[in-house]
């Protein structure tokens, strides 16, 4: 297993400038956790779910507003809510 | 029929790992997750590469789908068990698409990948792919009562139920395809007109299991869809359709449900059809 990295995935070949990225990753005590990572609207609905990467990582492609983050990993359950911005990085670290 | 023929918990996929006649098949949207790891002795199904013509926007056809399956060692008499990630999107896409061409016994493993591993399930290597001698599969021919093309959909418009099943920002126009893929696609936003709009993810709990079929029957009724009219389910490209589909036809006995598997991508393509914009 790798360790966790910082913040998303590798951006190459995305088009940052048209996108709303909210990305980042999750950990236990530092190390990344295998687990999903579902995103819900400001209505708290649901928008999308990915599975994490080996590192932890996951990235979603948004529209510009408020949103919840929740990652779903064996045991827990923990919420993040985010602005989102045009052409702006969301980065959002998510400890378990 | 009732609810456990067509849904199994992991407890009984567990207890049915080395049962012959049963074939437990991974169908995923990333199609590269069975090579990580899978439940033991599941075969994989592709739905890209498998279950779509090559050429046309269509699926394979009868001859393709007997092929298919026999070479993957699956008999007509055998239980298929369905499951994958994404809430099971693409396993229900596929169950649908098993009843299309008249397969007897399939069902979907509830929560599917991600309730396993949410449980800490065992999966085994990526590379441990199961040996199942090739079978003589003979398929139905397509059962069209269960799927809608575009011209169902247009004269469905202010006069059947239509349930759009994608996110409340893709209903509305603000998105064009699920958060997790880039918003790249040029079709136009928006909905048909008349549709409701019932996010598939109101059919499941956060560990992708299904709710109860009572909590389902409320959540239709609350939503005002008379289930006693016809209904055609679409969404993007007809996968998280199939997931409502399975919801009112297989859960809840509804059999004038249809799926629209041409779904937003074709519709919103189409020339001079009509588009609403906003919220229901």
């Amino acid at each position: 297993m790798c360790g966790a990295k910082a913040g998303g995935p590798d951006l190459a070949g995305v088009d940052v400038a048209n996108e709303t990225i909210i990305q980042g990753s999750v950990t236990r005590d530092g190390e990344p956790v295998n687990g999903y990572v579902r995103l819900l609207d400001a209505g708290g609905e649901f928008t999308a779910e990915v599975p994490t990467s080996s590192t932890g990582q996951f990235r979603f492609f948004a529209a510009p507003g408020k949103w919840t983050v929740r990652a779903l990993v064996p045991g827990a359950t923990v919420d993040r809510v985010v602005v989102a911005s045009q052409g702006a990085q969301t980065e959002v670290p998510i400890a378990v | 029929m009732s609810r456990s023929d067509v849904l199994v918990d992991a407890d009984w996929v567990q207890a049915h790992l080395d049962d012959p006649k049963v074939v437990v098949v991974e169908v995923d949207e990333d199609t590269a997750a069975y090579d990580k790891n899978h439940i033991r002795n599941a075969v994989r199904i592709d739905w890209k590469k498998d279950l779509q013509d090559p050429v046309r926007r269509d699926f394979v056809d009868q001859a393709g789908f007997e092929a298919l399956l026999s070479a993957k060692g699956i008999a007509n008499d055998d239980t298929v068990v369905l499951y994958g990630g994404n809430n099971n999107w693409f396993a229900s896409y596929a169950f649908w698409y098993f009843k299309l061409y008249g397969h007897g016994d399939v069902r979907l493993l509830d929560g599917g990948r991600k309730k396993w591993e949410l449980d800490s399930r065992d999966l085994v290597d990526g590379a441990e792919v199961p040996a199942r001698a090739a079978t003589e599969y003979k398929a139905q021919e397509q059962n069209t009562s269960l799927r809608a093309f575009r011209d169902d959909v247009l004269a469905a418009i202010g006069s059947k139920n239509l349930v759009d099943v994608r996110s409340p920002d893709e209903f509305s126009g603000r998105l064009l395809a699920p958060a997790h893929l880039p918003q790249e696609q040029s079709q136009r936003p928006g909905h048909v007109p008349s549709a409701r709009n019932i996010p598939w993810s109101k059919n499941a709990n956060d560990d992708g299991t299904f709710k109860s079929n009572e909590e389902l029957t409320a959540l239709y009724q609350a939503e005002g869809v008379d289930l006693a009219q016809d209904t055609i389910a679409y969404c993007r490209i007809g996968e998280r359709s199939a997931l409502t589909w399975f919801v009112l036809h297989q859960l809840l006995g509804q059999q004038n449900v249809k799926n629209y598997d041409g779904s937003w991508t074709e519709y919103g393509s189409l020339v001079g059809v009509p588009i609403e914009l906003g919220s229901n």
